[in-house]
């Protein structure tokens, strides 16, 4: 990659740090869901009794938490990746396609920029789960749930930026949100072991990658998962690569 | 020397065709026109010029270099304003000037004097640390302008730079794009459905139709085709006018749209009285006005296309909305 590609991608990242630090009721307006579902779910299901499926010595709050951090990175990595079609509808993508720019760069500085933004606020989200006595018992295990949030973030952005390649317009979004998005959070057990599913609905979430990234945060920050850290980590890294290049492809491939 | 070459470039889209087999030069250091109605094919064809679309067939050289071939080097060479605002809104003027000018690799201290100096051109300079969603859409069209700049480009494409401006603003941004021409030595090529824009700005111009170029000169070798001037007559019913019109030996040209007939010749002034002369009752028609002026570009227009602009533009809404109804069902 020579440094014209990564000018390219920093000056992606940059233009998304400045609209990022600028729309603050925009963050607001993002972390607003993931917050209620934390505090009234987290207060609601924390009274002593627990779960099925999560054995009893661990708080409903721990179990809950990972959960919330990979919702809040599904849902700001998609609309950080689907924002290529805002700059389509308000004509900025027509500025970014005649630059003598690499478009590959181009998505991985969106990529980036998303992946950073959307950290911010897994991590605020995380903060806040302290005050509501979410325990961390390894400081180091900080690291490795980042590492899962980056591995999401990039997976969803890649996800966001095809799909808004393949439409026209943003007519579409409200479907995106109803049957791409929601799905993928409600089957990937941000709630309750994705076990207790009966079995014909259980094989959608193995095939929901979400299910992996939320397995992996859990059995990071609280030292509870399904899976193996390591099946979590491969399908995500595999996940996050694949759509990378769809990504990529797709957005080549867009004319405006 | 002739920095744009263009040759029977041809864009179908689902079997129609918007730019059809057209051919054209633009020489170095001139202000070049596509003039045309709206869906006449002058967006798609400064999109395949600019790199954006692939065209069907034929081929285009931008500064010497294809347009297929060798995209990032036409794209470096090359400036752009869209016909709709291409702007980050929620960025600052220079914000907007500085992302562009990372993009096309311009190192700091050429990107600082750079913004300046084309801040100072487009006199946006006391507004330029303004969020670009509080400008008014001429401020947007100069910061575009500006931005289309940045990067020292040979050519700069401007697509409709005024449309939906008021008329003051419209004056204004013509003397900024005269004003480029002559201090940059920068090569403009325009699209514009007003005429008087043409007529004002372009050395040369090419009048395109149906994807197709009808005529392509200055404006005054176009009007001068029309040759001396032009009698307007309103008559009804027009037909019975018409025929007995264009038996009239010193009318060189009889053309008729919309119940008017237009006739040219030379000293119209002199014509008036002839005409009234005709003895309407035994042919069966009736003069209500006769007016004369010289020829116009809508003249030229109307002479190449048989219909004036806004007839045109009328007809091709009408085709544009059907062809989004099909693609909207596929």
């Amino acid at each position: 990659m020579n440094s014209n590609n990564l000018q390219t991608i920093y000056v992606m990242w940059l233009r998304e740090m400045k609209r990022f630090f600028r729309a603050k009721s925009r963050v607001i307006g993002t972390l607003a869901m993931p917050f209620f579902f934390l505090f009234t779910m987290g207060f609601g299901f924390n009274s002593g009794f627990s779960l099925p499926g999560i054995s009893s010595n661990i708080n409903y709050i721990d179990y809950l938490v990972p959960g919330i951090i990979g919702m809040t990175m599904l849902f700001t990595s998609m609309s950080a990746g689907i924002s290529v079609l805002w700059d389509k509808e308000f004509g900025f993508l027509k500025e970014i396609m005649v630059a003598p720019v690499s478009r590959v760069a181009i998505v991985l500085g969106r990529i980036a920029g998303g992946v950073t933004t959307a950290l911010i606020q897994g991590i605020l989200i995380l903060i806040l789960s302290l005050f509501m006595g979410f325990k961390i018992t390894n400081p180091l295990s900080i690291l490795l749930g980042v590492v899962f949030m980056i591995l999401i973030g990039i997976g969803f952005i890649g996800f966001g930026v095809a799909i808004a390649s393949i439409m026209e317009d943003t007519q579409g979004f409200s479907l995106i949100m109803q049957f791409i998005i929601f799905p993928i959070f409600l089957l990937s057990g941000t709630f309750f072991p994705i076990t207790n599913f009966p079995n014909w609905l259980r094989p959608f979430s193995y095939i929901d990658p979400l299910t992996y990234g939320i397995d992996g945060l859990r059995g990071s920050l609280i030292g509870f998962s399904q899976f193996s850290l390591v099946l979590d980590l491969t399908v995500l890294v595999i996940f996050s690569l694949a759509m990378v290049v769809l990504g990529a492809w797709f957005f080549n491939k867009t004319e405006v | 020397m002739n920095i744009i070459e263009v040759k029977n470039l041809t864009k179908e889209f689902d079997g129609f065709k918007a730019v059809d087999n057209i051919s054209f030069d633009v020489e170095e250091g001139e202000i070049f026109g596509l003039l045309g109605p709206n869906g006449a094919g002058k967006t798609t064809t400064i999109k395949m010029l600019t790199t954006l679309l692939t065209p069907t067939s034929g081929e285009g050289r931008v500064c010497g270099f294809d347009i297929l071939k060798e995209r990032d080097k036409v794209r470096n060479s090359i400036g752009i304003v869209f016909q709709e605002p291409a702007l980050d809104n929620r960025l600052t003027g220079r914000e907007n000037l500085d992302f562009h000018a990372r993009l096309y690799g311009l190192d700091k201290k050429t990107r600082q004097k750079r913004i300046e100096e084309v801040l100072e051109m487009v006199e946006l300079k006391d507004k330029a640390d303004i969020i670009v969603r509080d400008y008014s859409g001429g401020m947007q069209r100069r910061l575009e302008i500006a931005r289309g700049l940045m990067h020292y480009p040979k050519v700069l494409f401007l697509d409709e730079p005024t449309l939906g401006l008021d008329a003051q603003t419209r004056r204004h941004i013509w003397d900024y794009i005269l004003k480029l021409n002559q201090r940059e030595k920068i090569t403009i090529i325009l699209t514009t459905h007003y005429m008087e824009e043409a007529d004002y700005l372009c050395r040369r111009m090419a009048i395109i139709d149906f994807g197709r170029i009808v005529a392509l000169d200055t404006p005054e070798n176009l009007k001068n085709i029309l040759g001396g001037d032009v009698i307007s007559v309103e008559v009804e019913p027009a037909e019975k006018a018409f025929s007995a019109f264009q038996k009239i030996p010193w009318a060189k040209k009889v053309t008729q749209h919309n119940g008017v007939i237009d006739l040219n010749c030379e000293q119209g002034e002199k014509k008036i009285p002839l005409l009234m002369k005709i003895d309407q009752k035994e042919l069966g028609f009736e003069i209500k006005s006769i007016s004369l002026r010289k020829p116009t570009l809508e003249d030229v227009f109307l002479h190449f296309t048989g219909k004036t602009i806004r007839e045109a533009e009328a007809s091709n809404n009408e085709k544009n909305k059907k062809r989004m109804r099909r693609r909207v069902r596929k």
